[in-house]
């Protein structure tokens, strides 16, 4: 039963293990390397608590082999920051760093939070991640393709509806970058690092 | 739920992951959604995974000259969101269903190939494939072979596919002036379709020739609705409404094989919607087709 050394990048940290090629990726991020946002769920790819980023991609971490992960760049909820990929929040008014601890947070995920975007919080990780990927491609969705949009991520406290808030108020706050030729460079939103 | 222990190999060409393949108990692991889940249920239990992942011959999407018409090349790994990503012309009712698979996450890493081999008999992917008159190419130890879309798949996750063989690509003439659709109606639970129809169809003269209509998760593998073909066939596409309708109407006569019955559809509200959805993708199909011939309807 063969073992395999397997290195990634997890929120910009290299990691290494010597996993079981049965070992699912979601299990090496957890037990072997301490990233616990992303939460086994379903496990059987349903329901998206699990969600992370591999080299860009959105993906259900229970449905990886750890071993296939190898070489890749993974971020988990905590290693996003900012707006998502081409959007700006230039006109969001961010709180000031210690005044109610949402100030660290990107626009999606102060969302969440105005809006009680979740109760529990076991689905979370995995609804901003889907939210930030679904924002990027279409900057401004209908309430429907929300819907559409999160239907690989279960939420079994909400009912979805302040979900669906959530991700509404977080595209009032973006706006695509313009590109001048100049490329999508850093434009999203920065926070005081103090 | 942790899968049975097995050894795992990353072959990086397409003979090399032949040979693994044809050991006794290795399987094929394209994006995972249909083996992991699986193995995590112990429903398989293999010595070795073969991880088609690094195979990059295998992926793209490319126009290639045919016998009589060009045709559209997918390679096997190529993932549903690429072909999306893609977007072929030619191919309406092949995105339809690519966009219709599973979610976001799921169409990140599953593969258009993978979809038709795992051979899941609710699997939408399958039925465009049938109505575009799909042809799958397989390679093995003893060399290529080509399989309709018809031929492909023999029953519940069975292809004619062997353990030592591989689909490689899939191809779907594009004829100039065809047009398709599909259309299903997702149960609400397992977000699988409870029916699923493609059809594709061509204009010629003001009328519509050459209908295909495929329809899955009705019967164990996907089906062509050979009554609806018969009833559209010539109908007039200047004022199709009644004629669509009463062709949906006789959905599932000349399906020879039983219709699926389970805990989650019973074999009669699978007869019983069918013709919804089959007018569904039967009246956009011919909106596409119109669209493109320009013919004031």
């Amino acid at each position: 039963m063969s073992e395999h050394e397997v290195t990634v990048t997890v929120d910009g940290a290299t990691e290494t293990a010597s996993v079981e090629a049965r070992r699912l990726l979601v299990h090496a991020l957890r037990e072997e390397w301490g990233y616990t946002q992303p939460n086994v769920g379903c496990e059987s790819g349903k329901c998206g608590a699990c969600t992370v980023e591999m080299d860009g991609d959105v993906v259900k971490s229970c449905c990886v082999l750890a071993v296939q992960a190898d070489g890749s760049e993974i971020n988990t909820v905590a290693g996003v920051d900012g707006a998502p990929e081409g959007l700006t929040a230039a006109g969001d008014r961010v709180p000031e760093p210690g005044s109610d601890g949402d100030a660290e947070f990107g626009p999606v995920q102060r969302s969440f939070h105005e809006e009680h975007g979740l109760q529990c919080g076991y689905c979370t990780p995995g609804m901003v991640l889907r939210a930030r990927d679904l924002l990027a491609d279409n900057p401004d969705p209908t309430r429907a393709e929300i819907r559409e949009g999160l239907k690989g991520n279960v939420c079994r406290c909400t009912g979805y509806e302040n979900v669906v808030d959530a991700v509404e108020a977080a595209a009032a706050k973006l706006e695509p970058i313009e590109t001048d030729g100049g490329g999508v460079g850093d434009g999203t939103a920065t926070r005081g690092d103090d | 739920m942790f899968p049975p222990q097995f050894d795992y190999e990353r072959p990086d060409r397409l003979d090399a992951a032949l040979d693994a393949l044809a050991a006794e108990d290795a399987v094929a692991l394209a994006g995972g959604h249909d083996l992991i889940p699986m193995l995590k249920a112990r429903e398989a239990d293999p010595g070795t995974v073969v991880d088609l992942g690094g195979l990059d011959e295998l992926r793209g999407v490319e126009r290639v000259a045919g016998d009589s018409v060009e045709q559209l090349s997918i390679g096997a790994l190529t993932t549903d969101a690429d072909l999306l990503a893609a977007d072929p012309a030619g191919v309406d009712a092949l995105l339809d269903a690519t966009r219709a698979v599973g979610d976001a996450q799921i169409r990140n890493r599953g593969t258009v190939g993978g979809n038709l081999a795992a051979a899941h008999p609710a699997s939408d992917i399958p039925a465009a494939t049938l109505a575009a008159d799909g042809t799958l190419h397989l390679v093995g130890p003893d060399g290529d072979r080509e399989v309709s879309a018809e031929e492909f798949a023999t029953g519940d996750h069975e292809t004619v596919c062997g353990d030592d063989e591989l689909l490689t690509r899939i191809s779907v003439p594009l004829d100039p002036d065809a047009a398709g659709a599909y259309a299903r109606k997702t149960h609400p639970s397992t977000g699988y379709a409870a029916v699923g129809v493609a059809a594709r169809l061509r204009v010629v003269d003001g009328g519509v020739a050459d209908p295909r209509v495929a329809a899955v998760s009705l019967c164990d593998v996907p089906v062509r609705l050979s009554a609806v073909e018969d009833a559209l066939r010539g109908v007039d596409v200047g004022a199709p409404v009644d004629a669509v309708a009463s062709a949906a109407e006789c959905a599932d006569e000349g399906v020879d094989a039983p219709v699926r019955e389970d805990h989650i559809v019973s074999a009669d509200q699978r007869r019983a919607i069918l013709p919804k959805y089959v007018e569904e993708a039967v009246s956009e199909a011919l909106a596409r087709a119109v669209g493109r011939e320009g013919v004031v309807a």
